[in-house]
């Protein structure tokens, strides 16, 4: 008994921390246990699943450059999406943020001045504006009409995707009619090769300039939550708006803040994405395949902390760059949506009952008082 | 333009078709309605009406009795309902990420099980209630519809007299109102919520499932998409009342009606992205119109947890 409590007190470790890492290393085990049997039950080996996790996510040849290459788009998301939490704002939209602003820098990046570097800049900033204004609707809609955000940053997801497809049946907005072929799938043409991110290689894995942005991205958005003014009154917004609205932080100013903030990361994440070379330059209307969803449930799962939402990218990160290894290995698409949805849920568990324990012992201490 | 007025009004199949799609909504919102009383959100009635949809699905394949599959469907919404219920109110996880999450798992649960069954269903049997069928426009469309529909005549007065007449009622409202003074009167607060999310999990469960017996007859895991979001916006476009909530199902089964046979009455077919975005701009506009002076549960969307405000 001495003993550990020896290691602990070396370690720096209170109680509530070992047992949140205890409780997480066994949900998540449980988690993978579970994902494990369907894997059987759907007639494949689970260690063949394993493998082709490892080998796709970053073992084999340029894997990790291509987890890396993912992970960007998600963070961007995530920290947008901690933004707005911060400041007390439940947005859930993302996954139309992103599309709706990608399909802005896509407009850009293929039709304006293909020949010109600076359109790259452009088409980003444009995607980032459409972002916030459509994840803008959703905070006008909350301020004049009160609206819950939830809904409507949810009703737009569904109107997004119709946006997205829209614009990809006309001729003069992006579709792109290749001739002699069957105009079945609609995509635009590719970006301009000139408004392309920068691809940095390293030891042959390759990764566009969209991954040390977004952890630039990640790192100045930590220092403006806790160290700047701003980030503390959207704290204190998220906190109490009683008492931000006594100090004089106007709620419409702030929470409409931030509600853009998260819509412009998102249009950013995706403009990245396809400057950076998703889908081969092209934008269809499957173009933001769950980037926006995921990129939430980073900030989710990290607790709302920007630093700890790298790592939780990357994992998603690489789960999801793991897909095409797992089917190579006869393991299904929709299985991985199932695992993954199982990782976050257990991922959701061990704070919530970290905390719940927590609590109840402070609320034991009190009366134990008094 | 007075023409094409008379048209949408005199259209037969157009009250038809918005009775079924209202019902398929109300059975969602008038569950959510209850859970949101008690202050909760939850997005994944979404998942609880997929969860009945496909439950319900298997369940005829293997029995092929209706009554059996509805039951199966209101079963397996209602699982969906206590993992919600439970992470989010026992375990105090957050309930939109927790929702989100439910939807995303149940799609995939669905996409990757259904070709493990080789599904067969079929629309249940039409009804004709005597006498008030023929009622004209308006008799056919309530009262001439596959009986799994005639649920919701059931289930919305009992949900009333449930949540409005009874104690249990009165103690989901308080929860819903001031969680700490309910607490201190000695009511369980989570209990009751998760209590309440089951119900909204019953109900929806049993929507998915009338939805496939009575409008489309196969299951395909798009079909839900989004009829659930459409629910809870029906749930705060009524006020959080439970006439307000069928109302609002009424209205957006009328909007979703209209997409169907838009193209039927005008004579030629319109935009299709604008046809399949109008049930959601339709919701939007008519939120935007007459969503203001609505007052919410007080506790609506705020975790309870004892002793710490």
């Amino acid at each position: 008994m001495t003993t550990s409590k020896g290691v602990l007190a070396r370690l720096k470790l209170t109680r509530d921390q070992v047992e949140l890492l205890g409780l997480y290393v066994l949900c998540v085990v449980l988690a993978l246990a579970i994902s494990a049997l369907l894997i059987e039950f759907n007639g494949s080996s689970w260690t063949r699943a394993v493998e082709a996790i490892f080998d796709g996510a970053f073992q084999s040849k340029g894997r990790w450059g291509e987890t890396l290459r993912r992970m960007a788009p998600l963070l961007i998301v995530a920290v947008g999406s901690i933004v707005a939490t911060r400041a007390g704002i439940v947005n859930i939209g993302q996954e139309g943020q992103l599309l709706v602003g990608t399909t802005g820098a896509a407009f850009v990046l293929t039709k304006i001045q293909p020949g010109n570097p600076a359109m790259l800049i452009v088409g980003l900033i444009v995607g980032a504006i459409v972002g916030a204004v459509w994840a803008g609707i959703a905070g006008w809609l909350y301020y004049w009409r009160k609206i819950p955000i939830v809904l409507s940053t949810l009703l737009l997801v569904y109107l997004s995707s119709q946006i997205a497809s829209y614009t990809l049946t006309r001729r003069q907005l992006l579709l792109n009619v290749v001739p002699g072929e069957p105009n079945r799938l609609l995509l635009s043409d590719v970006t301009a090769p000139k408004s392309r991110l920068g691809i940095i290689e390293i030891f042959g894995n390759k990764f566009p300039l969209s991954v040390p942005i977004a952890l630039i991205i990640a790192v100045v958005a930590a220092w403006v939550l806790t160290r700047t003014v701003w980030g503390f009154r959207l704290k204190m917004l998220g906190m109490n708006p009683r008492t931000a609205r006594r100090a004089g932080v106007s709620e419409t100013r702030y929470g409409m803040a931030a509600i853009l903030v998260s819509g412009a990361a998102a249009g950013l994440a995706g403009s990245m994405m396809l400057a950076g070379g998703e889908s081969q330059y092209k934008f269809s209307s499957g173009f933001a395949s769950n980037a926006g969803w995921d990129g939430l449930l980073v900030a989710l799962v990290a607790r709302n902390n920007p630093i700890a939402a790298i790592p939780v990218a990357l994992v998603f990160a690489g789960l999801r760059s793991a897909s095409t290894f797992l089917s190579v290995a006869g393991i299904e698409g929709v299985l991985v949506d199932v695992v993954r949805a199982l990782l976050v849920v257990a991922l959701f568990i061990p704070p919530a009952i970290s905390e719940l324990r927590r609590k109840r012992r402070a609320l034991a201490n009190l009366t134990e008082r008094t | 333009m007075l023409a094409f007025m008379g048209d949408i009004l005199s259209n037969g199949p157009l009250y038809e078709s918005t009775f079924r799609l209202a019902a398929v909504l109300a059975f969602a919102a008038v569950g959510e309605w209850v859970a949101e009383r008690a202050g909760t959100i939850n997005i994944s009635v979404e998942a609880m009406l997929l969860g009945g949809h496909f439950g319900a699905a298997i369940a005829y394949t293997e029995s092929t009795n209706f009554a059996l599959a509805i039951a199966v469907g209101a079963i397996v919404g209602m699982l969906v309902a206590s993992l919600q219920g439970y992470l989010s109110h026992y375990l105090s996880a957050d309930q939109f990420g927790i929702g989100l999450t439910l939807n995303i798992l149940l799609l995939g649960v669905a996409a990757f099980l259904q070709p493990k069954f080789d599904l067969s269903t079929k629309l249940a049997n039409v009804v004709e209630i005597p006498l008030l069928s023929d009622i004209p426009k308006i008799g056919p469309a309530l009262f001439a519809q596959r009986w799994p529909m005639y649920l919701i005549y059931v289930l919305i007065p009992m949900i009333w007299w449930l949540v409005m007449r009874t104690s249990w009622g009165l103690e989901i409202r308080a929860v819903g109102e001031d969680p700490q003074a309910a607490d201190v009167s000695g009511i369980n607060v989570n209990a009751r919520r998760r209590q309440a999310i089951l119900i909204a999990g019953l109900t929806s469960g049993i929507g998915g499932a009338v939805y496939l017996f009575g409008q489309v007859g196969r299951f395909e895991s798009s079909n839900i998409g989004g009829k659930g979001i459409i629910a809870l916006a029906a749930v705060i476009f009524g006020g959080w009342t439970l006439r307000g909530a069928v109302a609002g199902c009424l209205l957006f089964g009328y909007v979703d009606a209209l997409r169907l046979n838009l193209p039927n009455i005008l004579g030629y077919s319109l935009n299709s992205q604008l046809l399949a975005s109008l049930p959601f701009l339709a919701t939007i506009i008519v939120m935007l119109i007459f969503a203001k002076h609505t007052r919410q549960p007080r506790a609506l969307a705020q975790p309870f947890i004892r002793g710490l405000k």
